[in-house]
């Protein structure tokens, strides 16, 4: 009887965290679609670079091939972290972000929650519009595959680390730069191995040891990064 | 009562070298409402942020029901509202999303009572309209309706009233003093005149501070 008890209320409690969990992302996904410049402007910025990098160094299809690895992925790091500062800003400015901190909800999973939505609206789109830019600046078919999977699994993680910089500087007035600063070289590990797995896959040689540590570096931000936040969070509305 | 339900010992806090307030012991039983007083810059935000918990700021002790908040936070926020200077309110979001977000954020809540809160404040026929096509009070208005909705013992509420009319704040006024007779307790600041001021205690923070 007691372990019918204990149970019934672990279904109920993992209940409320998926609950939470998805009304979070509804939300946070809800004000991504009603705003949609901050939607667009990454994709964009994306986008120019792509456009940008043959005309101001060379149109040589075969320079352009050599390098395209690293400029897809240079882009959409930076791309990236353009849109990180916007995370918890307007929740900050408008006190949502108070009530959240005082809410009895666990922050991890409502960071979490936050974390992807941003992720579905900013890595998710950008390694879809990948290959494009790879067609752009003669990327290989063969390495298209990598790229993309790479991206699939190296974006999320560009998400976590910002987000720990988007909580630490979402007090300050202008937090850009230091964005910047503080998380430029925690991304440096997923731009190598991204960058190298598409290189690998260009040149035929195996990727699985590539995508294995990219994917070790995920789950290691999934489990460790959203603790930051919610920590890099109190003491910033503390202030 | 044997012990308070918030009780404060030796709360030192300063901001930017200038003590905010020192020695400051109090202690809030269930049933009282509290008005917290004092000129502009006195530190009543700064007060009513430590009390919730928003800041770390501070020196000295606070209990909540007897033990050492920091050890009951998770309890503590269960039964805590805090109304801040801004509202909590998502410009872009209709009312009844905003506050289906904070159901969904506090558990105690029941999803299919919101649009009778929003009623309650006056809301009613501005559900599906976002926010900011909202009138400032009315904002405001979206915010005071989790009043209505909270099962919370303890509201923390800072300046609750502004931007509100006559009628909305004797409303709020009733509720807080209804509240107080339930068992639960509030805690106040605000500049207006209270016409239930007999029975509310004043807590100056001007001559509590003493400097």
């Amino acid at each position: 009887m007691e372990h019918k008890l204990t149970n019934e209320q672990s279904t109920t409690a993992e209940g409320s965290v998926l609950s939470l969990f998805w009304a979070v992302l509804k939300r946070d996904l809800m004000l991504a679609y009603r705003k949609k410049s901050d939607l667009f402007n990454p994709l964009i910025f994306f986008l120019m670079v792509a456009t940008l990098f043959p005309l101001g160094v060379s149109p040589e299809p075969d320079f352009l091939a050599k390098v395209a690895p690293g400029v897809v992925w240079v882009a959409a790091l930076l791309a990236t972290l353009l849109s990180m500062d916007s995370l918890f800003r307007s929740d900050f400015e408008d006190g949502t972000l108070e009530q959240t901190l005082l809410s009895p909800q666990p922050l991890f999973i409502v960071v979490l929650a936050k974390v992807l939505a941003h992720w579905m609206m900013s890595g998710l789109p950008l390694t879809f519009l990948a290959p494009l830019l790879g067609v752009m600046l003669f990327l290989p078919a063969e390495g298209m595959s990598g790229l993309m999977l790479s991206l699939l699994i190296g974006t999320p993680t560009l998400s976590l680390i910002g987000a720990i910089g988007a909580a630490l500087t979402v007090g300050l007035r202008k937090g850009g730069v230091l964005i910047s600063l503080l998380v430029l070289p925690l991304y440096i590990p997923v731009l190598i191995f991204g960058t190298s797995a598409v290189q690998a896959a260009v040149t035929g040689l195996p990727l699985a040891g590539f995508f294995a540590l990219l994917g070790a570096i995920l789950a290691l931000g999934l489990v460790m990064a959203p603790l930051a936040i919610a920590a890099a969070l109190r003491i910033s509305v503390s202030g | 009562m044997s012990t308070a339900l918030l009780q404060v010992e030796n709360l030192f806090c300063e901001r930017d070298d200038r003590i905010l307030f020192e020695d400051l012991c109090f202690s809030i039983n269930a049933g009282e409402v509290i008005q917290v007083e004092g000129r502009n810059g006195s530190g009543k935000t700064t007060l009513l942020r430590i009390l919730s918990g928003l800041s770390n700021h501070y020196e000295g002790e606070i209990f909540w029901k007897g033990q050492d908040i920091s050890g009951v936070r998770d309890d503590f926020r269960r039964e805590l509202l805090y109304f801040g200077h801004h509202p909590g309110v998502k410009a872009i979001l209709t009312p009844e999303e905003n506050l289906h977000w904070y159901a969904a954020m506090h558990p105690g809540i029941k999803g299919n009572e919101i649009s009778e809160a929003l009623d309650k404040v006056g809301l009613a026929g501005f559900e599906d309209s976002p926010c900011h096509t909202l009138s400032a009070g009315q904002n405001r208005r979206v915010s005071l309706a989790r009043l209505h909705l909270t099962q919370a013992k303890l509201w923390i509420l800072d300046e609750p009233f502004t931007a509100i009319d006559k009628k909305g704040v004797a409303e709020k006024e009733q509720m807080m003093i209804d509240h107080a007779k339930r068992g639960g307790t509030v805690i106040l600041t605000t500049h207006h005149e209270l016409a239930i001021s007999d029975q509310i205690r004043r807590f100056n923070l001007d001559e509590l501070a003493g400097t």
